[in-house]
């Protein structure tokens, strides 16, 4: 079977609710994560989700 | 001069228009001007030509030579794994993709369309043997105004009603009415989406279009034709800007979501009405014996 859908990068404010295989990119404010997500987005072609206030997942679809 | 000469030219030229007027270039640009139509208007003169030649074949006794008529059936499905095969190639260079049960619709109709030209072609000659020019006349046009009738399908319009409603967003979800689209994490996307993506809601008549507005190729079906008439903004590598459709698992209801370089409601909505009802996605559950049995 052929695989979808992966995530692509984890972008986050809170380290320590975070581990696992894809890249994490660690942020300190808000604004940061949201610029970062916006260019991983773009770079990646991926979509970026938010699962939280401070989680953000880069997802290709 | 044979005297069954007259009988075929008249029987194929009958065919060959009747191929034309069923060729129609819209909106869809399909087949494409030109050489793709050059190609149709070829394989409908063969065609009614092969309609026109197995009457008088027939008429002198030579059953055999009706066999040739397989080698038609054979050609022209040959047409339409033709027709399919570049439909296939190109949709991948599509923003919007037409999907798989669309193109098999267009392919499934340019092969029946060949048919409905054999008939043309058969019956003009027929009548021209057995009564005159004028009866051949008449059948002709009889025979154009069935192939007509069954070149038209239903359209999205007749299965269900448009509602449009605007988008909104719950946190990152994206809705339409209390569909949920998909879950856009960026401030900036979301922007953007509020300020070009339009949502409707089409609810289904009835129980079989449930069922039919359901299917994906449907679905897809309605999202290409509205990207090729009101335009769409995106890019390749943008695929947060893509136009979705998703279902209401309670009722049927289906929310669409689509980012128009038009906005205009009343537009947007013609079109999504104008939409052609797949044949390969059409279920009938309402002629289910067993159903029908239920709900009595």
């Amino acid at each position: 079977m052929e695989i979808e859908k992966a995530i692509l990068a984890v972008i986050t404010l809170n380290e320590s609710r975070i581990s696992g295989g894809a890249p994490i990119f660690i942020c300190e404010k808000t604004e940061e994560l949201e610029q970062m997500a916006a260019n991983l987005e773009a770079i990646t072609d991926g979509i970026a989700h938010k699962l939280s206030d401070e989680i953000f997942i880069i997802v290709k679809h | 001069m044979n005297e069954y000469l007259y009988p075929i030219v008249f029987g194929v030229i009958a065919g060959t228009i009747g191929r034309m007027l069923m060729l129609r270039t819209d909106y869809r640009q399909y087949p494409t001007y030109l050489h793709g139509k050059v190609i149709h208007v070829a394989l409908g003169f063969i065609a009614a030509a092969l309609g026109a030649v197995a009457v008088p074949a027939i008429l002198e006794m030579e059953f055999t030579a009706v066999t040739f008529l397989t080698v038609a059936a054979t050609q022209f499905r040959e047409v339409r794994n033709m027709e399919r095969n570049t439909l296939t190639e190109i949709d991948g260079f599509e923003l919007v993709p037409r999907g798989k049960t669309y193109i098999e619709g267009i392919a499934i109709s340019f092969e029946s369309r060949n048919y409905l030209v054999i008939f043309t072609g058969f019956v003009s000659t027929l009548f021209y043997i057995l009564w005159n020019v004028y009866a051949a006349i008449v059948g002709a046009i009889i025979s154009l105004l069935i192939a007509k009738f069954l070149q038209s399908g239903s359209t999205i319009k007749d299965i269900v009603e448009i509602e449009h409603h605007p988008v909104h967003f719950d946190g990152a979800g994206l809705y339409v009415d209390n569909i949920y689209i998909m879950n856009i994490g960026l401030q900036e996307r979301q922007e953007e989406i509020r300020k070009y993506g339009m949502g409707f809601v089409l609810k289904p008549k009835n129980m079989n279009s449930i069922t039919t507005i359901a299917n994906l190729g449907q679905r897809q079906a309605i999202l290409h034709d509205i990207s090729i008439s009101l335009g769409v903004i995106r890019d390749s590598g943008t695929p947060a800007l893509t136009p979705l459709i998703k279902r209401d698992l309670d009722d049927g209801r289906i929310g669409i979501f689509i980012l128009p370089q038009v906005r205009d409601v009343e537009r947007a909505k013609k079109i999504i009405g104008a939409v052609p009802v797949l044949e390969n996605a059409i279920r009938m559950p309402s002629q289910s014996k067993v159903h029908n049995k239920e709900a009595n």
